[in-house]
């Protein structure tokens, strides 16, 4: 017992002073405080700001049409984000996240419609913040309902309840004439008006496109970046740890029950807010837009990006964003293809058929998604002309 | 009364090919434990190649040739999708059966067409006398096939060498394989047997209306069938397909009348009101066996 008493203790030698880095060793961590940054290298310093810097020059260069394409995928990206955090973070298999974007949708385009229209309900409160947040809270109000739910059920048995609820939406949807127009009819979506600017009409200095371009662009920093901060953040562990082990995350001491809860909230609240800025891009609104292909197609840029990466979730919301516009390509080089719906082999077969080819080939061969394929990339340079 | 005793046989007709479905899922959920999405694709694609067959062969033998058809299918997308990817999580291979299904049906509308395509089936909407109720043909069709398809599975599965080497393998892979049943073959024949099991159900969703593009979608009524009855147990699944098929039907006849705030077609979506009811009640289902998880 004695000579255990008398041992000299181990004891780690002094760190660094927390948050500096030792002379000459700008790529070693000395507190948790750096490996956990938001930036945490100097590459990811760099390339962040000239990304930042391309995209602010990118709707100067760009013919209107694809700066739309771009919009459309940057709102994309806010609904995929928030779908990685509640499938790949919190691993709470979702398949109900077009309904979610379908309640933004509505809510948004409820509070910015006109008013007075008695078959239409609306309150005229076009301000984008202001139907922006109700469209996100809404979808988030209908996670925290869901919530219950996950903390029930396990799997692949959570997996079919949300794909319920996209069935049960998309009734309400179709049924409730007064919120959505009906089918065939449809509503106009949410007016992005910001300080009495309406964004969505060209002014003198910018075309519309070039506005909601901006704009998206804008919203999806915003997005990314509390969804990176939510993911590295005491929150983002209690997913993690749910999704790794539940029974192991309640023993350790997070609060299982919360966690999801608290996952489905913010996933709503992202899909609520994406939900509402997609229609505003092409100003109109369907009560058939939110059916399961939608939410296949969230669940496909997860995958295709980058299961449990904000990055990649962007990634894979504007690769699937633009894999419409490059099959359109497609007649010139494959003459055989044709580019109308009604003959066979038609660009639209081969979109949809894509869809499904591409979620099986990244699956099987490539499963950490496009964001793999750059962490590929990046370590290969990283050690030129070395292997490893 | 009639009204009720109608919509009951109605209900037990659909239901028994949601029931087929159903069981095919399970089949598919014990080798594998995992849920195939691909069985939309593969239903849609039996009624399909029913309906080609049936002009030349005749319905009677060109559901057995499609169901062995589409056997085939199933077996080559477990060889060549589902086999890879032992041992990965079963959402990943969850997922993949989404992607084959959406690539799947691609192809299989193309042999459709725009309009709707006549299965050839011998009943249409005819209908037949029993106890003074004019029943469809086509009900007391599909519910035969269901009691002639799910004997035969309960005798495969009770008292053939391949059927106990099958429950064996579903029970504890491992043991199976130490004890010499290969594990490999049994999955392949189960995603075998869920292809025909599909294929027949198909042929008998497009008896009397035949199949559109849209069709497919019928095949997710399974779902909430087979977590009604738990994913694992083939009784619950029966059980569940004629549960959800009458649930339906009672709700096509009567929702109009007694709900009509619920909207048209509210019996549409109805079996998944009734899933999140028993979930609820029940997360498990009425037959699956309550997960125990060892610390």
């Amino acid at each position: 017992m004695t000579a255990l008493e008398n041992r000299p203790v181990d004891r780690p030698t002094p760190a660094p002073a927390k948050g500096r880095r030792p002379w000459g060793r700008p790529a070693m961590y000395t507190g948790y405080g750096q490996d956990m940054a938001l930036l945490n290298t100097g590459a990811k310093k760099v390339s962040l700001g000239v990304l930042l810097v391309l995209v602010l020059l990118l709707p100067f260069v760009l013919e209107d049409e694809l700066l739309r394409l771009l919009a459309t995928g940057a709102v994309l990206a806010i609904g995929a984000i928030g779908l990685n955090l509640v499938t790949g973070y919190a691993g709470q298999v979702s398949l109900g996240h077009a309904f979610f974007l379908g309640i933004g949708a509505y809510t948004a385009a409820v509070v910015s419609g006109e008013t007075g229209d008695e078959d239409l309900y609306g309150f005229g409160i076009t301000f984008l913040p202001v139907w922006l947040l109700a469209g996100g809270a809404m979808a988030a109000l209908v996670g925290l309902v869901v919530a219950p739910l996950a903390s029930r059920l396990r799997g692949l048995y959570l997996a079919i309840v949300t794909l319920g609820l996209v069935f049960l939406g998309e009734h309400v949807f179709r049924e409730w004439d007064a919120v959505t127009g009906g089918v065939g009819v449809g509503r106009p979506a949410a007016d992005p008006v910001l300080f009495g600017v309406d964004l969505s009409r060209s002014t003198d200095a910018f075309s519309a496109d070039q506005q909601m371009y901006l704009l998206m662009m804008a919203l999806l920093v915003v997005f990314a970046l509390l969804g990176r901060n939510i993911a590295r953040s005491a929150i983002g562990r209690s997913f993690a740890a749910v999704r790794d082990r539940d029974i192991a995350a309640e023993v350790t001491g997070v609060d299982v029950r919360k966690a999801k809860r608290l996952a489905f909230v913010i996933s709503g609240f992202y899909a609520g807010c994406a939900g509402a800025l997609l229609y505003s891009v092409s100003g109109y609104l369907d009560p058939s837009s939110f059916g399961l292909l939608v939410s296949v197609q969230f669940v496909a840029m997860v995958l295709i990006g980058g299961v449990a990466t904000i990055s990649g979730s962007i990634m894979g919301a504007f690769f699937i964003a633009i894999l419409p516009r490059l099959t359109r390509e497609l007649p010139e080089y494959l003459p055989f293809l044709s580019s109308s719906a009604t003959e066979f082999p038609n660009v639209f077969q081969v979109e949809t058929l894509l869809y499904g080819l591409l979620i099986v080939a990244f699956l099987i061969f490539e499963p950490r998604g496009l964001f793999g394929v750059w962490v590929r990339a990046r370590n290969y340079w990283k050690s030129w002309p070395f292997s490893y | 009364m009639r009204d009720v005793l109608l919509t009951t046989i109605r209900g037990l007709g659909f239901g028994s090919v949601y029931a087929m479905l159903a069981v095919s899922f399970v089949i598919i959920y014990k080798s594998s434990k995992v849920i195939s999405f691909a069985q939309p694709a593969l239903m849609l694609a039996g009624a399909v190649l029913v309906s080609y067959l049936a002009g030349p062969v005749g319905f009677y033998l060109a559901v057995p040739l499609a169901a062995i058809g589409i056997a085939a299918l199933g077996l080559g997308l477990e060889r060549t999708t589902i086999r890879p990817m032992i041992g990965r999580p079963v959402f990943v291979v969850a997922i993949i059966t989404l992607g084959l299904d959406i690539a799947i049906r691609v192809v299989v509308n193309v042999f459709i067409g725009p309009d709707v395509r006549n299965v050839g089936d011998p009943w249409g909407l005819n209908t037949v006398d029993v106890a003074g109720l004019p029943v469809q043909e086509r009900y007391i069709a599909m519910v035969a096939v269901l009691v002639v398809v799910v004997g035969a599975l309960f005798a495969f599965f009770r008292y053939s060498r391949y059927g106990l080497a099958m429950r064996a393998a579903s029970l504890d892979q491992e043991t199976a394989m130490v004890q010499g049943v290969s594990v490999g073959a049994m999955t392949a024949l189960a995603w075998a047997m869920a292809g025909g099991l599909a294929a027949v159900a198909g042929a008998f969703v497009g008896a009397g209306g035949g199949v559109d593009q849209s069709t497919w979608i019928i095949a997710l009524k399974a779902l909430p069938a087979i977590i009604i009855g738990g994913l694992d147990s083939i009784e619950g699944a029966v059980v569940g397909g004629l549960l959800v098929g009458i649930v339906e039907s009672f709700f096509a006849s009567y929702q109009g009348e007694y709900l009509p705030w619920l909207g048209q077609n509210f019996s549409l979506v109805s079996p998944y009101v009734l899933l999140l009811v028993v979930l609820l009640v029940k997360p498990y289902g009425l037959f699956g066996t309550r997960e125990v998880e060892r610390v």
